[in-house]
């Protein structure tokens, strides 16, 4: 198992796999813990909008990717506060839409991109060095967010009423947390692929907190998930010559069917105050 | 001075004047129940008060300013809702959560001082939960999760405390305790109180001047004088039959439909 590492493409793979398993998982604990899910889905899904009009100017998509999927984020974010329509509603037609420009760039493009494979399932021969720069750069850029919001992103995820109450700035905080969780997606596309990557916005999380009643634990628990789970999905996806994605995502919600199972935590019925 | 001053203010909701000419004004120190049916727009006024709300006309000001530019003096208004929405699976323990109510004193990319840490301490002994401060909050009965966000709301250090059917998830035993903290709090710290409530008899034993509410505002004064049935027929608009005992009734008993 050891040599295949010996291969630098399997040690960007590998260094790509840690830092998108530490950087999703962080996330991962405040979309369980606000219930964004669902925003996490459009989100990863109107990257593909950004990657593809990346395709047909020939620019570098990722890079696209990140503008894009930010937009996205965003006007889902200022639709749904004005109150002009529901969260799931602006959620289920942005990231359509998004898509549907996706099919339209992909379309405009001349030739067939094999490429495109790689983007939506992820792949462990596509990252190079200058990508494993743009995700170590970007991941401590959101590190950083989050360790100097972190009790107020907790207060907000707890109580978003009271937070307004005692004077945080919940707007601000919303939208960072948006804007932290678009670009988690688009840094962890190259690994894990446009269609699988919102799996890994709630999994890590989702499997600490079947274990933990913790804000912290949870937190360092969600870390290892998704570190356990990016390296076991790396392996895999080299043994067995699969796309990554499907490996990784696979192993996490193995891992949380586990925990599922075996939680320490006794399932008492919520009370109500 | 003045804690809080509405003046001519109206608020709709879906088209519907939920409050019109409401003018209402609250002195620093004042112990103020609120009462009013159902849909009478007491919960709305609260939030009008916090900014929560914007009034559609008239003026709201909470010491002097609009309670949407307060800026650091924000946390200097507690508050405790009806229903609180949170989940209760949440890893959060009981210190986590009234530590919450220091996070406005502490500010922006600082982390709480030892001195964050007694505040939280000294406010949990105040409402009995020093105890259990390790608990998850989920694992407390109602009663003890209403005494948290008192704590919390307490542990801001707030001058104006506004409390909104707090009395909803305790027993009769738990009300009456949860007032004698309320009126030590009010003698102690000087606090003004404005608190929600449709209990008529309870609120009245305990607060210094009562508020009717339904749409507008039909009376602010002490509770013997407002607590009469000509009154309380305008605000509730329907036979209501007060049992009286001694100077401040006890019982209101409404006959509806």
């Amino acid at each position: 198992m050891i040599d295949m590492f010996q291969y630098t493409f399997m040690q960007r793979a590998l260094m790509a796999a840690l830092l998108i398993g530490v950087l999703c998982s962080i996330i991962s604990v405040y979309v369980v813990l606000k219930k964004m899910s669902f925003i996490g889905v459009g989100v990863s899904h109107s990257a593909f909008g950004g990657v593809a009009l990346g395709f047909w100017t020939g620019v570098n998509p990722i890079a696209v990717a990140i503008p894009f999927a930010l937009a996205t984020a965003m006007a889902i974010g200022l639709v749904s506060r004005r109150g002009r329509v529901t969260e799931d509603v602006a959620i289920g037609i942005f990231y359509a839409a998004a898509m549907a420009l996706g099919i339209l760039f992909i379309g405009l493009s001349t030739g067939y991109n094999v490429d495109l494979f790689g983007y939506l399932f992820g792949s462990i021969l596509a990252v190079s060095t200058s990508d494993l720069w743009l995700i170590g750069l970007l991941g401590l850029g959101v590190l950083l967010v989050v360790l100097l919001f972190f009790k107020e992103l907790f207060f907000l995820s707890f109580d978003e009423e009271m937070a307004r109450v005692n004077g945080l700035p919940v707007e601000l905080l919303y939208y960072l947390l948006l804007g932290m969780m678009a670009i988690t997606v688009v840094v962890a596309i190259k690994i894990v692929g446009i269609i699988l990557v919102s799996a890994l916005l709630v999994i890590p999380g989702a499997t600490a907190f079947q274990i933990t009643r913790n804000f912290r634990l949870m937190m360092l628990l969600s870390v290892l998930v998704g570190v356990v789970c990016g390296v076991v999905g790396l392996v895999l996806s080299y043994q067995f010559d699969l796309a990554p994605g499907a490996t990784i995502v696979l192993t996490a919600t193995g891992l949380f069917l586990i925990c599922l199972i075996f939680s320490p935590r006794r399932r008492r019925k919520t009370r109500r105050a | 001075m003045e804690a809080v001053r509405l003046s001519d203010v109206w608020f709709y909701y879906q088209g519907q004047a939920v409050l019109h000419e409401v003018n209402l004004s609250v002195e620093e120190g004042e112990f103020l129940g609120l009462i009013g049916p159902n849909g009478a727009g007491k919960t709305t006024l609260l939030k009008l008060i916090l900014g929560l709300a914007k009034p559609a006309q008239g003026r709201v000001e909470v010491w002097g300013k609009d309670p949407s530019h307060l800026g650091r003096q924000r946390h200097l208004i507690g508050y405790i809702s009806q229903r609180s929405l949170v989940d209760w699976q949440f890893p959060a323990s009981v210190f986590d959560v009234v530590m919450m109510g220091r996070y406005g004193r502490i500010g922006l990319f600082k982390l709480p001082a030892q001195g964050d840490r007694e505040a939280v301490l000294k406010n949990l002994e105040r409402v009995g939960m020093a105890e259990l401060a390790r608990r998850q909050i989920g694992e407390l009965s109602g009663g003890q999760q209403q005494r948290v966000f008192i704590a919390r709301a307490l542990a801001a250090e707030p001058r104006l405390l506004l409390l909104d059917e707090p009395l909803i998830s305790l027993d009769a035993r738990g009300q009456d305790e949860f007032y004698k903290l309320l009126a030590s709090l009010h003698c102690e710290l000087g606090l003004t109180i404005m608190l929600v409530s449709h209990e008529i008899s309870m609120v009245s034993t305990y607060v210094e001047k009562i508020a009717c509410l339904n749409q507008t505002l039909y009376a602010h004064a002490a509770p013997s004088e407002v607590l009469n049935t000509a009154t309380l027929e305008r605000v509730y608009g329907c036979e209501v039959e007060l049992l009286a005992h001694g100077r401040i009734p006890h019982r209101v008993i409404r006959e509806h439909e």
